[in-house]
């Protein structure tokens, strides 16, 4: 990551607060979502309840159509998956926009407005993506690969109101989360 | 030797497939082509059986208390393989649930010509998710069939995507 430091928990001033994350079907998930102005209070104030829900779910990202809003910020902290390689961080990004994708492989995932439900997806699992710090307004730019690359590149969707299962590579690729997953 | 297609549908419990496996074994029976999976909680088995027996002194042999099994003699296929002028597309539904998604869609699709080869549909809450592969002969117009197939997605409050298979030889 560049533009803000090293690597790590984005410190923020504003306190969040957790959302309710809408499942699908929603219109605001089906919907392209709008840039926004980072420095605006509104905006760091929904960046703060869009972190504050991802720590209160068991997910690594999340997108702001997903607690409702459909403006452009997604958050993520891949740290804890057992496929993530690079970390970038607990971090939320404006309007974030995919530079660079290479290297396209098959992987697992899932979405929490899809309860119940995964599907192999290929994406990219070396990517750069660029964006602005709720706040400052600071330029930031990511560079990820594995999971968590696979995990920004779906967040990203998300503000383009594409859900993971608009990429599912066949019929046999939809499968039913029947259980905890082991180890 | 015959060739049947044999259908086992069940409660899902540990042993099913052992059971119905084992008594096929034993009957001397040849599991060719087959498919599992679980419906609702029910387990749900299709397997193309060559062997010496007729369809009905299948069926006997794998009379369980749980399971429903049908058994039917069918003429082997020796070109089901893919058209090779088939074009492969995999089309994604997901919307609220309600009648008549799969009708609306495969009617659109027969009407070109499109051929379903695989399907699987789940309901999870009050999302419908459809996901078919499908082969479309080489003449379709795929901009003017994807434009009918949005217009029915839209007619069911669903989204609709259709894009074509990712080249796999490698």
């Amino acid at each position: 990551m560049t533009g803000s430091g090293a690597p790590g928990a984005q410190t923020s001033a504003v306190t969040g607060t957790a959302r309710p994350v809408l499942p699908a079907p929603h219109p605001v998930l089906s919907s392209p979502a709008e840039e926004v102005d980072p420095t605006a209070p509104a905006v760091v104030s929904a960046a703060a309840d869009l972190l504050a829900t991802l720590r209160r779910e068991p997910a690594t990202g999340l997108s702001a159509p997903q607690i409702g809003l459909s403006w452009r910020l997604i958050a993520f902290d891949a740290r804890s998956h057992p496929r993530t390689r690079s970390w970038a961080g607990e971090l939320v990004v404006v309007n974030p926009r995919l530079a660079e994708a290479a290297r396209w492989d098959s992987g697992r995932e899932g979405c929490a407005s899809v309860a119940d439900l995964t599907a192999d997806v290929r994406r990219a699992t070396h990517i750069t993506v660029r964006g602005r710090l709720p706040g400052s307004g600071e330029p930031v730019t990511i560079e990820a690969d594995a999971f968590e690359a696979r995990c920004i590149q779906h967040q990203l969707d998300h503000l383009d109101g594409i859900l993971f299962l608009d990429r599912v590579s066949g019929a046999l690729s939809l499968h039913r989360r029947l259980h905890r997953c082991g180890g | 030797m015959g060739l049947s297609a044999v259908t086992v549908l069940g409660v899902d419990r540990p042993g099913v497939i052992a059971a119905v496996t084992g008594a096929l074994a034993g009957c001397g029976a040849n599991i060719q082509d087959s498919t599992m999976t679980l419906l609702g909680g029910h387990v749900a088995m299709m397997l193309l059986v060559n062997g010496e027996l007729s369809a009905d002194e299948l069926t006997k042999h794998l009379t369980a208390p749980d399971l429903v099994v049908t058994a039917a003699a069918v003429a082997a296929r020796r070109d089901f393989r893919r058209r090779e002028n088939g074009l492969g597309y995999v089309l994604t539904v997901h919307g609220p649930d309600r009648p008549g998604i799969i009708s609306g869609i495969s009617t659109v699709l027969a009407a070109d010509g499109g051929n379903i080869t695989g399907m699987s549909t789940r309901l999870t809450g009050r999302l419908y998710v459809l996901i078919a592969d499908v082969e479309l002969p080489e003449k379709v117009d795929v901009a003017d069939l994807m434009r009918r197939l949005a217009a029915v997605g839209a007619g069911l409050d669903s989204e609709i995507t259709f894009r074509p298979v990712e080249p796999d030889l490698l």
